[in-house]
């Protein structure tokens, strides 16, 4: 017995390895719950009702799957072109500092172009600080995971900066926290009396637009010709570095977007704890996906149902809910595996 | 007070010494097993477990020694997973690395809540104690340096060229760097490419752990959530500066001790003048910076973050 390469594994299996990969997280994440004194089949069903149980919970998923379709992107795209950004947790507040530095009325522009400003400069700013990374690694051969992930840590120091200096709101008493966003400024709700907001929307359609840009447009042909055989890609004409800046501007944006919906759409000023590691969180979802960016609607959902129910049983029942950051780690794991049944299958 | 008065105070050498003892056993762990061709990325859980399971069976009784064996088994056991999926799975390297530090450091904070689950203030244990040599408290100024240093420190200093005669002068060092540069030909020696590797992976990991474990049971005496922040990733980037040589890390984490040492003596002489966090801003950029300066001359092992497969080239 042993290994051999499928030539194209079927569509079934590709559907069936996330499916098993999640049930098999969910299944040891069971031996935590136990040890931890809970009931295993009482917490999982009040982590189904906490996430998709009711109208209310539903929209709460949905509000959470928000920012994870978008740093998904940000990590399926770059994975894609074998670009390593770990960075999307930093572009994610530096978009939402971008979007409170526009958006709380620091900038004189007419009321209806301040919502499309606050979306682009967000965007621009997550863009731009994931092309240092790519820069570096392209012209030093740096490598971009130690560098993403170091960035993360300068970024949240900076954050904390412009929120105990100039972007501090003068009402907030002391506490390091930006001015609200203006109204003009704030994304609407989608639904009324929840905090389902058009952040939602945003995602989806990043999510379609990436589909397009990756199966319909020469750039996507590059990007996948770069990932799949740089050397190749090189042979046939294709100019790898400017390829992987462009990799490195779409990426940063989407993760960028995530820190937009979120204060924009969510909590409305920004604060140091607005993510709750969306960026991370956000490697998961892609990898659950099989860096599909159609699929990371799907999987950045279940993801953000974990962490909805999770919270949801830990009120109930008193287990942390820090077992919803356990799940998501081995459903990454499990993931991983699978993917190995879907490229490889057993010969005699 | 300028700067030649800080170089010598020995209380900021003490310093330097104790910021950099949980960045040797991080370096040289992540060393371990980049010779031997795999990166870990899972070191920032790796370090974050260790951190928590230390000082977690020590508060539940057992002595300090222990707590580090301890801590260092569960460090050899993640390696071992990481291990398994990279070597013989040959999984991505950086996919592995990045859900093993999520799994580690979210498997530490859940066993921390589930233990604790309402403490407003962390328990404290009863740290490691300084300890020196008599013939070393007694040199003038090395002395008062010295006197301020815990056992897990001179275990740290004793590693490097411990680690050193291994690589370079043991038939198991030998074997370790074939399997980074070549692992083709450390088969053709009939050496168990897969077997070498994964126990690097598990040494390496447990050196790790043990660096997390200085932090709460020498350095603080309590466990605090992203207590590690970012020191994990720091040791890859030392790595890298260090050029894959063991005294070169020891020299890595010592100039990067004596900076973070500096920043907060700086800090304080300039006051409320520059906000304070342009100054922890420092060793990330640092790190960044070192990165840059070594990376074009940095002599990568040849088989690094490349996938062995037996019988194919």
């Amino acid at each position: 017995m042993r290994l051999e390469p499928r030539q194209q594994a079927s569509p079934w299996l590709n559907v069936a390895a996330p499916l098993g990969a999640a049930l098999l997280a969910l299944v040891i994440c069971a031996l935590p719950l136990a040890l931890a004194g809970a009931d295993v089949p009482e917490a999982y069903r009040l982590m189904l009702a906490g996430s998709l149980g009711t109208r209310f919970a539903i929209t709460e998923t949905l509000t959470r799957a928000a920012p994870l379709i978008l740093t998904g992107l940000a990590a399926a795209i770059a994975f894609r072109a074998r670009l390593w950004n770990i960075g999307a947790e930093g572009q994610l507040y530096l978009g939402a500092l971008a979007a409170v530095a526009v958006g709380t009325g620091f900038v004189p522009v007419p009321g209806f172009l301040l919502l499309p400003l606050v979306v682009v400069a967000g965007a621009l700013a997550g863009a731009l600080w994931m092309l240092g990374p790519a820069w570096l690694r392209l012209r030093f051969g740096v490598d971009e995971v130690v560098t993403t992930l170091l960035s993360n840590f300068i970024v949240l120091l900076f954050v904390g900066m412009m929120l105990e200096g100039p972007l501090q709101d003068p009402m907030s008493l002391g506490w390091p926290q930006s001015a609200p966003m203006l109204d003009e400024a704030s994304l609407p709700k989608l639904v009324e009396r929840t905090r389902l907001h058009f952040g939602l929307v945003l995602a989806l359609a990043a999510a379609i637009l990436t589909w397009l840009v990756i199966q319909r447009t020469r750039f996507g042909f590059e990007l996948r010709a770069v990932g799949a055989n740089p050397d190749a890609a090189r042979f046939a004409g294709i100019a790898e570095r400017r390829v992987m800046l462009k990799v490195a501007l779409f990426s940063g944006a989407m993760a960028g977007l995530a820190g937009v919906g979120e204060v924009a759409g969510l909590k409305g000023y920004l604060t140091q704890d607005l993510s709750p590691g969306y960026g991370y969180a956000g490697i998961v979802v892609a990898t659950l996906a099989q860096l599909g960016p159609v699929s990371v609607i799907a999987s950045a959902i279940f993801i953000a149902g974990v962490f909805v129910g999770a919270d949801s049983m830990s009120r109930a029942i008193g287990v942390s809910s820090y077992i919803a950051n356990l799940i998501v780690a081995t459903a990454l794991l499990t993931m991983l595996l699978a993917g190995l049944v879907t490229r490889y299958r057993i010969s005699r | 007070m300028d700067v030649l008065d800080i170089l010598l105070q020995a209380s900021f050498w003490a310093a330097t010494l104790r910021i950099a003892t949980p960045l040797i056993f991080g370096t040289l762990g992540e060393l371990i097993c980049e010779r031997a061709g795999v990166l870990n990325l899972g070191i920032e859980g790796i370090m974050t477990i260790g951190a928590m399971s230390g000082w977690l069976f020590v508060y539940l009784g057992v002595d300090l020694w222990t707590g580090i064996l301890l801590a260092a088994m569960i460090g050899a056991a993640f390696g071992l997973l990481h291990g398994i999926l990279t070597v013989p799975l040959g999984l991505s390297q950086h996919v592995t690395g990045i859900g093993i530090t999520l799994l580690a450091s979210s498997l530490a904070y859940f066993t921390y809540r589930v233990l604790l689950p309402d403490v407003a203030t962390p328990p404290r244990i009863e740290p490691f104690q300084p300890w020196a040599p008599d013939w070393l408290l007694a040199v003038p100024f090395l002395g008062p340096v010295a006197g301020q240093q815990t056992a897990l420190t001179w275990l740290a200093l004793v590693l490097v060229p411990l680690l050193t005669w291994v690589l370079y002068r043991t038939p198991l060092g030998l074997a370790l760097r074939t399997c980074g540069e070549n692992p083709v030909a450390a088969e053709a020696q009939g050496l168990d490419v897969y077997a070498i590797r994964i126990g690097a992976i598990m040494a390496g990991s447990a050196l790790m752990a043990v660096g997390g474990a200085f932090l709460t049971l020498s350095a603080f005496n309590a466990f605090f959530f992203e207590m590690v922040s970012g020191r994990g990733w720091i040791c890859i980037a030392l790595v890298v500066f260090a050029s894959w040589i063991p005294w070169k890390a020891l020299l890595g984490a010592l100039l990067f001790g004596a900076f973070d040492a500096f920043q907060v003596r700086l800090q304080q002489m300039m006051g409320g003048a520059v906000p304070y966090q342009l100054f922890l801003m420092l060793p990330y950029v640092m790190s960044i910076l070192a990165l840059v300066v070594m990376a074009r001359r940095a002599a990568y092992p040849q088989a690094l973050m490349r996938a062995y497969v037996k019988g194919q080239r």
